[in-house]
């Protein structure tokens, strides 16, 4: 019973966030710097996601076999790879680096 | 992901991709392409990520979720960082209260997506509540990396439709194949997520000021994690885009009017910047 709370807190609590944020007025986006501020934000927030799930062990960061693998998908885009190839390079090598270290 | 995929000399060939982007700038690089490629990019996308919910699925399941748990969160949710961050919780013997407002906390950054969206797509408010269900980390990166409306919203539809697909095929399947797997850490599973992300984030970073957003968020991120409860650290990343925007305001004159930000984490240093009237440099995109 609990977890369906969590659940269902979790769903309408994440849907009305992004619906909120299809029904800003119009007019509150014309600005200037709500616009940079916009454009800037998925930038800071995935750039911290990225490192959090790569470099973090619950509230504790850690260096382990996923920093290879982040390294490796980082290697794949710098080649331009497919983004099926980046994921795969990150999946594979992380794997692989868990393997060798026994 | 513009740059990754083939070349666009491929039958179907559509001059459409043209429409002038409104107010907003985009932030996609180079000329209009057509729309074959826009939905190459979108499905390359959506087929990857999707196929990520496969992690997700087993992870819930792993975490004592049933597969119908499982499943509705994938359904109803559809935020993928939530989902995990909910299901880490709970692992952790959180009240679900607290899970759930952590989870729904991280999904705070699809409010500003929604934002940006809502200025890209130019949508109708008649399909804005579908729509929102689908604006993520990954339509909007895709939205945001097209040149011109048309192909935005190429990118948002086709990505989101295919990505909630097999988010939840996949999701369906982890959840039922959990046992099966074992430990999905150990097939490096969990790689996958930060992969993600930096292969979203990349044609993002392109300018200095990006660069350096990017750069603050990720020391805030790390830094703040073991002091903030979690989820919280995340957001708190956020405080990199006032904080590199004031340290580069003089580059802002146009937005000197004194206006608060309207995302509400407005800052003395944003008050500052707006009354300094000197150097007019250019937008740098």
């Amino acid at each position: 019973m609990n977890i369906w709370i969590a659940i269902a807190v979790t769903v309408v609590g994440c849907y009305a966030v992004k619906l909120a944020g299809l029904l800003v007025p119009a007019g509150a986006l014309e600005r200037p710097l709500v616009q940079r501020t916009a454009a800037l934000l998925p930038v800071a927030l995935l750039a911290a996601l990225t490192a959090q799930q790569a470099f973090a062990d619950g509230r504790t960061l850690v260096l382990d076999a996923r920093a290879a693998g982040l390294a490796a998908a980082a290697v794949a885009l710098l080649l331009r790879a497919p983004f099926l190839v980046v994921i795969g390079a990150a999946v594979v090598v992380t794997a692989g680096v868990r393997a060798l270290a026994g | 992901m513009a740059e990754r995929t083939s070349s666009p000399d491929i039958p179907g060939y559509s001059e459409g991709a043209r429409d002038v982007v409104g107010p907003a700038d985009s932030a996609g690089p180079g000329p209009a392409r057509p729309d074959s490629a826009v939905v190459r990019d979108a499905l390359g996308v959506g087929i990857a990520v999707g196929l990520s919910g496969f992690a997700f699925g087993v992870t819930a399941a792993g975490s004592g979720l049933t597969v119908l748990q499982t499943c509705a969160l994938s359904l109803l949710a559809f935020t993928g960082a939530s989902q995990f961050a909910l299901v880490g919780a709970l692992a952790g013997g959180g009240s679900p209260y607290t899970a759930a407002v952590g989870a729904v906390f991280l999904s705070m950054r699809n409010a500003f997506y929604g934002i940006r969206l809502s200025q890209l797509l130019a949508l109708p408010r008649a399909v804005r509540p579908l729509a929102a269900h689908m604006v993520i980390d990954e339509t909007t990166a895709v939205s945001l990396a097209q040149q011109g409306r048309r192909a935005a919203r190429i990118g948002f539809v086709v990505t989101g439709v295919s990505l909630y697909l097999l988010w939840n095929l996949s999701t369906f399947l982890g959840a039922l194949g959990a046992e099966a797997i074992g430990d999905t850490n150990t097939w490096g599973l969990d790689a996958a997520g930060p992969a993600v992300f930096l292969a979203l984030l990349a044609p993002m970073v392109r300018t200095a000021t990006q660069r350096a957003v990017a750069a603050v968020a990720v020391l805030l991120g790390l830094g703040l994690l073991p002091v903030l409860p979690s989820g919280v650290p995340v957001l708190a990343a956020a405080l990199a885009v006032p904080a590199v925007l004031y340290v580069e305001g003089r580059k802002l004159q146009q937005a000197q009017t004194g206006l608060p930000r309207a995302g509400g984490d407005s800052t003395p240093a944003d008050i500052a910047r707006t009354a300094e009237p000197d150097s007019a440099q250019g937008e740098d995109r």
